[in-house]
Order: structure tokens, then C-alpha cells, then sequence
């Protein structure tokens, strides 16, 4: 069953060409130029909310995109999530205690 | 399962016997052949494992009396510290999935190697750097050092012994870990042979599985926090020193979150073993194999929730505690589970007490202990009263000891034929498993009473009132370490002595039973394909049910 | 060695190239997690000096950061572009991408030995009577500030040597249009020193 599976992948390579790379760059640039944007206003601590979904979004496209992710077996996702929820889980469950001292 | 030809002389010469590219000993320091890197990895945690024990006894010799025995405190803080670092990041934690995983688990699979073997090699020497390291550190000058394994902050960063090698040898571990955990998730994905679905698989696979993911997720925030208190000690830079702001409670929270997943990548392997070896000794199919794999996942995914657990009494909040507190309950659940399925795996099976299956029963009781004291120190009110005292070191060292250690010597004796070739004595093995366990609970079960009554862990010195229990459990440190001599002995003297051992002497269904023993180099002749499930005794069954 | 680590090695058809990419992206997890805990300590130090911390984002230069910035972005874009091009058999072409690639990272370090030099030079490093004598919150953020951005420096570097071994590979010819994994498993890596700036570069440099 693997050994089939793999054969099959060797056979089907993606090929992300050059403009979309170029696209997915100036999108991020883009967003980039946003966030320093955003930082100019006051937005008290709203900032922080901003900035880091700004930044989660350039990451989305760095790692869907520059890193294949989109193109790849679905089992590289689910890892990722994983791998993602377990570090927010350290972050908030952290917080249950600072957050309410 | 699987219809490889296994032939009582086989043709190819065993592993141990197959032409390498390199002679003598760099045929092994220098191998990728998973097999030999599990031998690797047990010789040269056995060494670190008896270095760890002795300095136990010694560190219970001290304790036969109050005030000096044997020692003076400064030593007895690094003998402490010493024994855990070693036990932990040497012993138990690379333990059963750098020797048995290694050595067993591609074979269990179908597969002729992991599927990274030269990254195998070199957490393998990673390992030997770490404790190497680990041990220099106690020669250098400012002497070993005296914090405890934990590492706690403000000491960590002023005492002038050498935590710095420490800390580099805990991290060089911690990568060790790592490349092993990766290497064994990736193998299981990709390299499982022909028609083993997932839950064809053996059920110690799948708690190595579970373990990899630990490895993989939370060692790196053990390194991350070591490192912070080696640039601490060398720059100040402040992050955890009060008084520029930083919270040594921090510290402590950073340090869990590896240190208490980190005691699951611990357990969950030893349940393993368990799950493997309890249903050929009861001639049964496991009770329950869905539950048993989920309950692995279940177990390294809500063990990864409750780490401020050892932290109850530095001041965290209460809604923290709440939350912790809560969810540590939680987390015994999957661990009841696997119990109770071994139970029910156990009855009206027909039970043969092989000397695996004595330290598997041994395992169930002594787990249960760990695990039911673990929820009495999990319990805010009563944990006011035991933490840092000798309660929690009786707790872990029934799960850590009591539980996995057994594990290992299951283990140990169970795939001994399968890896050596030979049959080791029964009786002087028998014999051990006496010493160790009537050893083990004598000088553990009093640490119970001892932290009831209030006697604080890693103190040198004590009330006379502690006394009695001390020397109880000292006398239990030489009747277990008579019994780990004895067991070890026998196993060294096997290897030349013992009867020449089957391919399947216990009646195994699993893959690595279906091949040599010892196997050669590349496991399989051909790859198998496999049709059945892991534990297939109905054939066994029938045969009950008829004499009736 | 083993049939299947010789396959691999020689490229034969049971190379499973899947499989080395899983690998990868698991190393990338415990990086992820090493800098991760990182991040917790400076949300628990941000939530708890929420004034010193946007007091001493100030100090930071936010044009060199953005630079900075737009740099590692386009360095992923040329390493990006580098796997179409092998893809493709270009050779020379991804090997140029490459070297730009590592060109962009020296430039990333470059302007950041300035810029700790600079801070160094105004009295602002671990340890420095200008810090001590600064509120506690400071002292931690830019306790925080050294040892992120140099940790992540030190990933840069290490990404940057492992593209000059695949600049070899390239040259070589190991790297080639039916074998690239490897190129594709250290431009994984490289990216991922790019996501970790992503998101150091508003928590340090813009959250003022």
C-alpha cells in the first residue's frame, strides 16, 4: 500500500511557477507595509490584535504557498495544525495563571 | 499474519554476523542498522543506569541516620542531582524507544530500518556526547552540580558549580530525543509494510507513536529554557531575576511544560510494553486494542495540559490552579482505561508467568500505586501538605521506577531471545524479580508515610522521629540492588550460557516473532504482507471453548 | 547500509521523497516550539509591563526593522523560485536564485551587527548601568529583544550554510530535475527563519 502510494507521488510533480511565487511576494511586501501602517495610528491595544493577525496571515501565504503546504498531502496539514495547537495551548494555558493573578 | 518462511537454520547470517562496511568496533559505533543501534543505545544507557544507582544506594546510605552518615550535605545535594539527571535524561526517557523502539519496532512494522538510519546514528551519538558531558561535569572544577535536576531558578544561575555543562548535556539529550522522535513518526507513516493499516498495528507501535509526537512537540521548550539559564548565567541579561523584573515562577512554568509531557514520553512506552506482552502470556487478544491506541493519543495530547500541576504552591493563581488541578484528574482516565482492558485481556486467559509476564504484573500493581498517589498530589488541598516532600518521590518513583523501570526489564527479558539468540536461565531471573520487587516497595512505600508525616525531599538531615522509615527503605535499596545485580548477571552469562533461543519461543504473533532470532540484517527476506491483526490467539480460543 | 537508505542515497526508484519532506516539517515543529517559548515569555512580560514595553519599542530604528523585513521576505521568494527552476532543469538558474538567497541573509546580518552595534554603543545591552538603571519592564524587553533576534540570527546563519551545501549539490549535479528533495528540505528550513522575523518584527519593532 505504500510502496503504490509512493510510486503515484513520484509521478505527480507540482510546479508553482515564478509569477505566482512573484504574487504571493507582493502580497506579503503588501501586508507588510500594512502592519507599519497600522502602527503609525494609536489603536491602544487593539495594536497587538493587528499586528499578530497581520503577521498570521503572511504566514499563511509563506507556508501554503512558499512552503507547498497547499500542494502537498493532506497528512502535512493535519501535522501543522497539530503542531500549532499545541503551542497556543502553551501560550493560553500559561495565561490561567498570569491572566488571573 | 504474515507467511515469511522462517527456517530453523536460516541462510542469511544474523545481523551480528552480516558483512558491514566497517570491521571491528567501528562495524558498530559507525552502523545505521537499527538493530545495532538499539544494542548501542542499551549498553551505554546500562552504564549510565548502574552509575545511577549507585549513587541511590550511596545517597540512602546516607540517609540511614540523621545528620552525617557518609557524606557531607554539598555532596549529597550533587548526588541528588546527579542521579536525576542521569536517571531521567539517560536512563528512562531515551530508555525503552532508543533500545526496544529502535531495535523492535521497524520489524514490528514490516520494515527493514527506520527511515532516517544515519539520523538514528547520530542520536545515538548525541546520546553518548550528553551523558559524557553530564558525567565530566562532576570532574570539573566547582564540582558537579547542586541544584537538583530541575534546575530551579535564582540558584541555577548563582551557585558557581557547573550547571553549565549540565545544562549543555540535558539540551545535547534533549536533541538526542528529538531526531529519535522524528525519525520513529516519519517511519510509522511511510514505511509500514503491505496491508498493516493502522490499527493492524502492535499496540507498543503505537505508544512509541504517541511518545515520538512528545518527543518532537515538547522537548524543544526544554531546550529553549536550558539555554535561557546558560545565557543567564553567562550575560545576565535578567529574565528571570526579580529584581529586573522577571519571574522565576516563569521559569518554572517553562520548565513543566517539557518536564511533565516529558514523564508521559516516560510512561507511555512502558504502557506499551504492557499492552504487548500481557496478551501472549494470557493467550488472549487484548481486551479493547481501539481503546488502548486512543488512550495512548489521549494520554500525550491532555498530559501536555496539566504541567502546572508541580507548581501548586508558589503562588499562581487560583484559577490556574483550578484549571490544572482539574485536568490532572482528567489524564488518569485514558492511564484507567489501559488497566482496565488489561484486566479484562487477563481474564479466563490462560496465563503462563514467564518472567515478562511476572514483571508485567508487577508493573499493573506498582503503576496503580504511582497513579492513585499521582491524584492525591494532583488534589489542591492535600497538596499543600506533600509537595517537596518525600510523597512525590515515592509517587514518581512507583510510576518512573515502579512502572516503566519494569517496563525495561520486561522488555529486557521478553525480545531477549529475539535479539541475542539465546534463552537466558529462568530461575536466577525468577529470582531478581523477587529481590526487585519486595526490594522495590520496601524502600519506596515508606516515602509515602515519610511525606505524610512532613519530611521535606532532598534533605540532607532530618527529625529523629523519620528515622525508622529511613532505614526500612535503606534495607530496601540493598535487597533491590541484590536483585538488579542478579538479574543483570544473568542476562551478561546468558549470552554465552543460555540455550540457543527460537524464532517464536514465547508463541508471539507479532512481525518479530516471524523472523530469525537474532534477525538478520535486513529484517525480512521479503517484505511481508500482512492480513491479520496483532494479537490473533482465536486459534487458542477455539481450542478452550471445544474442551469445555 | 540498508536497501532503503541506499535508495535514497543513490536516488533509485524507491526513494520516498514524501516522506523526507514529513521529516523536515517535524524539525520545523521543534524550531517552531524553541522560538515558541520564547514567544510565551514575552507575552507574560508584555501583559505584565505593558507601558515599559511600548516605551522601549521606541529605541528600535522601525525603518532598519521593515528593511529588514522585506529583505528575508524576498530571500524566501528567490529560494522559492530556485525549486521551480531545477524543477524545470535549469541548473544555473537555481543556482543563482540560491546565491541571491544567501546574499539577502548576509545582508539581514549585516544590518543587524549595526544595529546591535549601535545599541551596544548607546549603552544598551545586558548587564550596562544605562539598562540597570532603566525601569524593570525594559530591562526585560530588551533582555528579550538580544536574545530573540540573536537566536534567530544564529538560525539565519545556519540556514544560510545549509544553502550553500545545496549550492554545491547544485553545482554537482546531486541536486538535479529528477532529485531535489534536498533543496526543497533546506528552503523548508529557510523559510521558516523568515516566518519567525515575520513575527518578530511587529512585536519589537512596531508595537509602540
Amino acid at each position: 500500500m505504500e510502496h503504490r502510494e509512493q510510486q503515484q507521488h513520484q509521478d505527480e510533480v507540482h510546479v508553482v511557477s515564478y509569477g505566482r511565487y512573484f504574487l504571493i511576494w507582493l502580497g506579503l511586501v503588501a501586508l507588510t507595509g500594512m502592519t507599519v501602517a497600522f502602527a503609525g495610528i494609536n489603536l491602544g491595544n487593539w495594536i497587538i490584535i493587528t499586528a499578530m493577525t497581520i503577521a498570521s496571515i503572511k504566514t499563511l501565504l509563506v507556508v501554503n504557498v512558499f512552503m507547498h503546504l497547499k500542494y502537498e498531502d493532506r497528512i502535512f496539514r493535519i501535522f501543522v495544525l497539530v503542531a500549532m495547537a499545541i503551542l497556543l495551548i502553551f501560550i493560553v494555558f500559561t495565561f490561567f495563571d498570569y491572566a488571573f493573578r | 499474519m504474515a507467511t515469511s518462511v522462517v527456517l530453523a537454520e536460516a541462510p542469511e547470517p544474523d545481523f551480528y554476523h552480516a558483512a558491514t562496511k566497517h570491521k571491528g568496533i567501528l562495524s558498530w559505533i559507525l552502523t545505521t542498522d537499527h538493530k545495532r543501534i538499539g544494542i548501542l543505545y542499551l549498553v551505554t544507557m546500562l552504564v549510565f543506569f548502574f552509575t545511577a544507582v549507585v549513587l541511590g544506594v550511596l545517597m540512602r546510605l546516607e540517609m540511614l541516620t540523621p545528620g552525617k552518615t557518609i557524606m557531607e550535605p554539598q555532596t549529597y545535594n550533587t548526588f541528588f542531582t546527579l542521579h536525576g539527571i542521569m536517571m531521567i535524561f539517560l536512563v528512562i526517557i531515551p530508555g525503552l524507544p532508543a533500545v526496544f523502539g529502535n531495535f523492535m519496532m521497524p520489524i514490528m512494522i514490516g520494515a527493514k530500518d527506520v527511515f532516517f538510519p544515519r539520523l538514528n546514528l547520530f542520536s545515538w551519538w548525541l546520546f553518548v556526547a550528553g551523558g559524557l558531558l553530564a558525567l565530566v561535569s562532576v570532574f570539573l572544577p566547582g564540582g558537579a552540580a547542586d541544584t537538583g535536576w530541575t534546575f530551579y531558578v535564582p540558584y541555577s544561575v548563582r551557585t558557581t558549580t557547573n550547571v553549565l555543562p549540565a545544562l549543555m548535556a540535558a539540551f545535547i539529550l534533549g536533541f538526542s530525543s528529538i531526531l529519535t522522535g522524528l525519525n520513529f513518526v516519519t517511519t510509522i507513516h511511510r514505511m509500514r509494510a503491505p496491508g498493516m493499516s493502522w490499527f493492524k498495528m502492535p499496540l507498543f507501535v503505537w505508544s512509541l507513536y504517541a511518545t515520538a509526537w512528545v518527543q518532537i512537540l515538547a522537548t524543544p521548550i526544554i531546550g529553549i529554557t536550558l539555554l535561557l539559564v546558560a545565557i543567564e548565567r553567562l550575560f545576565g541579561v535578567g529574565i528571570f531575576d526579580p529584581t529586573m523584573g522577571g519571574d522565576p515562577v516563569l521559569y518554572q512554568h517553562l520548565f513543566w511544560i517539557y518536564s511533565h509531557p516529558a514523564v508521559y514520553i516516560i510512561i507511555l512506552p512502558g504502557l506499551g510494553v504492557v499492552s504487548e506482552i500481557l496478551p501472549v502470556f494470557a493467550r488472549r487478544t487484548i481486551f479493547g486494542y481501539k481503546f488502548i491506541a486512543f488512550s495512548s493519543l489521549a494520554i500525550a495530547f491532555v498530559g501536555s495540559l496539566v504541567w502546572a500541576h508541580h507548581m501548586f504552591t508558589v503562588g499562581m493563581s487560583n484559577t490556574g490552579m483550578f484549571v490544572f488541578s482539574l485536568l490532572t484528574f482528567l489524564v488518569s482516565i485514558p492511564s484507567a482505561i489501559k488497566v482496565f482492558n488489561w484486566i479484562a485481556t487477563l481474564y479466563k486467559g490462560s496465563i503462563e508467568l514467564e518472567v515478562p509476564m511476572l514483571f508485567i504484573l508487577a508493573f499493573i500493581v506498582q503503576f496503580c500505586i504511582g497513579g492513585f498517589t499521582g491524584l492525591i498530589l494532583g488534589t489542591l488541598a492535600i497538596n499543600i501538605h506533600v509537595q517537596d516532600t518525600y510523597f512525590v518521590v515515592g509517587h514518581f518513583h512507583y510510576v518512573m521506577f515502579g512502572g516503566t523501570g519494569y517496563g525495561l526489564f520486561a522488555a529486557l527479558h521478553y525480545w531477549y531471545p529475539k535479539m541475542f539468540g539465546k534463552m537466558y536461565r529462568k530461575t536466577p531471573a525468577v529470582v531478581s524479580w523477587f529481590l526487585l520487587t519486595i526490594g522495590f516497595n520496601l524502600l519506596y512505600f515508606p516515602f509515602f508515610l515519610l511525606g505524610y508525616f512532613g519530611m521535606p525531599r532532598r534533605y540532607y538531615d532530618y527529625l529523629p522521629e523519620f528515622q525508622t522509615y529511613h532505614q526500612i527503605s535503606t534495607v530496601g535499596s540493598w535487597i533491590l540492588f541484590a536483585g538488579l545485580v542478579i538479574m543483570f548477571v544473568n542476562l551478561v552469562v546468558s549470552l554465552w550460557h543460555g540455550k540457543r533461543a527460537t524464532a517464536n519461543p514465547w508463541g508471539g504473533e507479532t512481525l518479530e516473532w516471524k523472523v530469525p532470532s537474532p534477525p538478520p540484517l535486513e529484517n525480512f527476506h521479503d517484505i511481508p504482507v500482512v492480513t491479520t491483526g496483532p494479537y490473533d490467539y482465536s486459534k487458542y480460543e477455539r481450542v478452550v471453548q471445544e474442551a469445555k | 547500509m540498508t536497501s532503503h537508505a541506499a535508495a535514497v542515497a543513490h536516488g533509485h526508484a524507491h526513494r520516498d521523497d514524501v516522506g523526507t519532506k514529513l521529516g523536515m516539517w517535524l524539525f520545523l515543529f521543534t524550531e517552531l516550539i524553541l522560538f515558541g517559548g520564547m514567544f510565551i515569555i514575552y507575552a507574560v512580560y508584555r501583559f505584565s509591563y505593558p507601558t515599559e514595553f511600548r516605551l522601549a519599542a521606541t529605541e528600535l530604528d522601525t525603518l532598519v526593522g521593515t528593511v529588514n523585513t522585506i529583505i528575508l521576505l524576498t530571500s524566501s521568494l528567490t529560494v522559492a523560485m530556485s525549486i521551480t527552476a531545477i524543477q524545470e532543469g535549469k541548473k544555473w538558474l537555481s543556482f543563482v536564485l540560491v546565491a541571491i538567497t544567501i546574499a539577502l541573509a548576509l545582508a539581514f546580518l549585516v544590518n543587524k551587527y549595526f544595529e546591535w552595534g549601535h545599541k551596544i554603543a548607546v549603552g544598551l545591552y545586558p548587564r550596562s548601568p544605562e539598562l540597570l538603571s532603566r525601569p524593570a519592564g525594559e530591562i526585560l524587553y530588551f533582555g528579550l529583544y538580544y536574545v530573540m533576534t540573536g537566536l534567530h540570527a544564529l538560525h539565519v546563519i545556519i540556514g544560510a550554510v545549509i544553502l550553500a551545501v545545496m549550492m554545491v549539490f547544485l553545482a554537482k549535479g546531486t541536486i538535479n530535475k529528477h532529485s531535489y528533495v534536498r533543496l526543497e528540505v533546506g528552503a523548508l528550513y529557510w523559510h521558516l527563519v523568515d516566518i519567525i522575523w515575520i513575527f518578530l518584527f511587529p512585536l519589537f519593532y512596531l508595537l509602540q
